[in-house]
């Protein structure tokens, strides 16, 4: 399977007369990206708003970030099931408008979203600061029901991201990153003496607005399934997802999965990555017993000698986690852990609910407890009350002078159990 | 820079003998003595003009048969040397002398306001008492490791002091205080997960980011024995509230619980209750708070006499990024409080 992402860079984001892309600059024409998305009888009113790096901006409450990407070769539209007809991704060719994003924001289900500043130290704390933004800011109509809501916001955001790739086709890519691995058979046959890897990706699955897609489906129902690395880093996941904001995992997450990256870097070199498996973390604990079990069948078919297992969420899921090292471990798999830890706003708490003895390889991304200033922005967008309602905030946080104290779950990605950033937990 | 230190030791340090005189009662001395001079020397050779002002001196034996008066001694007479910095050993592995060294810089530390710093062996008990309320440096469990102690302990006595940002545990050499605090690494997770894969699949060297937590075993509560007979409780962690969230409940990250009174109560209906949650869709447990706190269904089987009574107090908060720390408290306290109410059974409802 051979990918080319053709990555046009977006240094900064304008309204224009036409959408497009102009020396690193990406014009959006208003009217025309309202247009994409409005008409949907869920919304009440439908608009738009910039935020690039290092303004003085706080976008609150935030749902999902969705980089603008369309398939120009082997394909049409983006995120099949959604933009694009049902079929495999991952091959032929598609344009990423990277450094742009869009966020979708609005008082959603009030509740397990997050906020992003653009810039002070909040911003360290997030990728999405980094992003020129496109904020969709919409406000459901009277008497939605709030999965309906979840669902038409995840839909506008997915539409918009590739109104705008589908309008700059033509453009010229700075890079073209390239992705091509064989099957698994075949590259183990190329690769014999290196270890084989698998991925496997936990995805939040628990109804209530906590859920994930694949190809256009609900992950929930589903057995854990084994994808190409290049369906992941091609718009196979989709995040549908209200849980804390810090280590909920973003479509843009899913896109650029740091694991998927970091391994098919070494692809071929230090390591042959079998691929990666999507699986649920489910409310039940027959539910989590299954997963775990029918994840280590997959990693002892393919012949795996480690894996890596990323964590989305804590709390119940850190049983999921456990489960999953126990079993592979006890079965002389390799297996490293990724995951945050919520230690209390002192650090001085357990940082899972969850504990196992076969844990021994543990990745730390962050104490999402951990308490941090952030001070007032010029301008907010969407509703900077709304950090009561958010995890991590409470009715005090917000000050009246607009600058808040809060916990970093607040702050959406910060956390990332992907491993996205850089932030991980220390003894002191 | 230039900082006041004081220097704890005990009576064998300052030259006043052995066991025999282990119940030397608390003393000062201008300056320093015996191990404090090694001080003075590595604080010049760290360019410092800071240097020990004041000894107190305590006997190991009198320190642990007289901790109360030992401690307020011995905090009356570091506080007159007006130090900036409290340093207190090493005591290697001397169980006694590491205790004493942990006290008193747990004592200054918390009186005072003032840096702490002392040095043992890692499995001294004074380590597991006081760690979490001083910095301690490992140190051998002889004397024969007093330099490199001494050298580890003016270091990071002179960061503090100075207010230098402390970086984690293992960069600066001390042993941990029980506390997890956010860094920015090199490299993002992503990276160290692989970096650890191959570490482990080479058979090389590697450490873990998080040693696995000891939950303690709590042995379960005998059964019922008449169901008829008991009176059962109602406990969420489904944040289910009075209309309003009179007590101001979290909707995450809770920090304390709710007890209401029930008694007059047969419905839980969007007039009288409502979810606080804020880890779920609440949509339908606004619609019928039953549906997270039976109290409708466990009214009907009151009366039909399945069991006898329903305790009057529901006990409620958020169960979500609550740190286990504080989950543990509402237990305990819960806990008690249903037993002292004679209550047999309880419905833990989760969500």
């Amino acid at each position: 399977m051979k990918l080319e992402l053709h990555k046009v860079r977006v240094k900064d984001v304008r309204w224009g007369d036409r959408t497009r892309v102009e020396n690193g600059v990406l014009y959006v024409d208003k009217q025309a990206a309202l247009a994409s998305v409005d008409g949907d009888s869920r919304f009440a009113r439908v608009d738009l708003d910039l935020a690039r790096p290092g303004e003085k901006v706080r976008i609150i409450p935030v749902k999902d970030v969705v980089e603008p990407r369309v398939k120009i070769d082997g394909g049409k539209g983006y995120f099949p099931g959604f933009c694009a007809p049902m079929g495999t991704v991952g091959e032929g060719a598609t344009l990423a408008l990277v450094g742009a994003a869009v966020v979708t924001c609005g008082p959603i289900v009030a509740f397990q979203e997050g906020f992003i500043d653009m810039s002070g130290p909040g911003a360290n704390y997030t990728p999405f600061s980094e992003t020129n933004n496109i904020v969709l800011v919409v406000e459901p109509a009277a008497n939605l029901d709030m999965h309906a809501y979840e669902a038409a916001l995840r839909e506008a955001g997915l539409k918009l991201g590739v109104y705008l790739a589908q309008t700059c086709v033509g453009t010229r890519a700075d890079e073209v990153e390239v992705f091509e691995k064989g099957p698994a058979a075949q590259e183990g046959a190329k690769y014999p003496d290196l270890p084989k890897v698998l991925y496997v990706c936990m995805s939040i699955t628990q109804g209530l607005l906590h859920d994930t897609y694949v190809y256009g489906t609900d992950l929930k129902p589903s057995m854990p399934t084994l994808l190409h690395p290049n369906e992941i880093l091609d718009g196979a996941m989709v995040s549908g997802n209200c849980v804390s904001a810090c280590d909920k995992n973003t479509t843009l997450h899913h896109l650029h999965n740091p694991v998927v990256r970091a391994l098919y870097a070494r692809h071929g070199k230090e390591v042959n990555f079998l691929g990666v498996v999507p699986t649920v973390e489910s409310t039940v604990l027959d539910g989590k017993l299954r997963a775990a079990a029918m994840n280590l069948t997959l990693a002892r078919e393919l012949g795996a000698d480690a894996v890596i297992v990323s964590e989305e969420g804590y709390g119940n899921p850190d049983t999921d986690l456990c489960l999953n090292a126990k079993y592979l471990e006890n079965a002389g798999i390799v297996t490293v852990v990724i995951s945050d830890e919520a230690a209390g706003t002192d650090g001085a708490s357990q940082g899972l609910a969850d504990a196992t003895p076969e844990l021994v390889s543990f990745i730390s991304t962050g104490n999402v407890n951990e308490m941090i200033e952030v001070p007032a922005m010029d301008r907010v967008i969407g509703d900077e009350k709304a950090i009561a309602m958010l995890s991590g905030g409470a009715e005090e946080s917000l000050r009246p002078d607009g600058s808040m104290l809060v916990e970093l779950q607040a702050v959406i990605g910060s956390t990332s159990e992907l491993g996205f950033s850089r932030i991980g937990c220390e003894w002191i | 820079m230039k900082f006041r230190v004081v220097h704890y030791i005990n009576q064998f340090y300052a030259g006043k003998g052995g066991e025999e005189t282990a119940d030397f009662r608390p003393d000062s001395i201008d300056g320093a003595v015996g191990p404090g001079k090694e001080f003075d020397r590595v604080f010049q050779t760290l360019g410092s003009e800071t240097r020990v002002v004041g000894t107190v001196v305590c006997g190991d034996g009198f320190f642990g048969e007289n901790m109360e008066t030992a401690r307020a001694e011995c905090l009356k007479r570091v506080e007159a040397f007006k130090p900036d910095i409290l340093i207190a050993g090493p005591a290697f592995n001397a169980g006694r002398y590491g205790v004493a060294c942990g006290d008193v810089c747990a004592t200054v530390s918390e009186k005072l306001g003032i840096p702490v710093v002392t040095a043992m062996y890692p499995e001294n008990p004074g380590v597991e008492i006081y760690f979490k309320k001083s910095y301690i440096i490992p140190a051998t469990d002889s004397a024969r490791g007093m330099r490199p102690a001494i050298e580890s302990m003016a270091k990071l006595a002179l960061k503090l002091a100075a207010k230098e940002a402390m970086g984690t545990a293992r960069e600066e050499g001390y042993l941990h205080r029980g506390v997890r605090r956010n860094f920015f690494k090199p490299k993002n997770g992503a990276e160290r997960a692989v970096d650890m894969v191959l570490a482990r699949l080479r058979g090389q060297e590697f450490t873990t980011e998080y040693e696995m937590p000891v939950f303690k075993r709590i042995p379960p509560a005998a059964p019922v024995k008449d169901l008829r007979d008991a009176t059962i409780a109602l406990v969420t962690s489904g944040g289910i509230v009075p209309f309003g969230n009179p007590d101001r409940i979290r909707v995450s990250s809770a920090e304390t619980y709710g007890t209401y009174d029930i008694s007059a109560l047969n419905d839980l209906v969007p007039e009288n209750y409502e979810s606080i949650h804020g880890g779920y869709d609440r949509q339908w447990s606004n619609v019928d708070p039953d549906v997270v706190v039976p109290l409708d269904v466990m009214r009907e089987l009151e009366r039909e006499g399945v069991f006898k009574k329903l305790h009057p107090i529901l006990y409620t908060t958020t169960g979500t990024g609550t740190a286990v720390s504080h989950a543990e408290r509402f237990g305990q306290e819960i806990g008690e409080q249903l037993k002292k109410a004679g209550v047999s059974a309880a419905i833990l409802t989760s969500t």
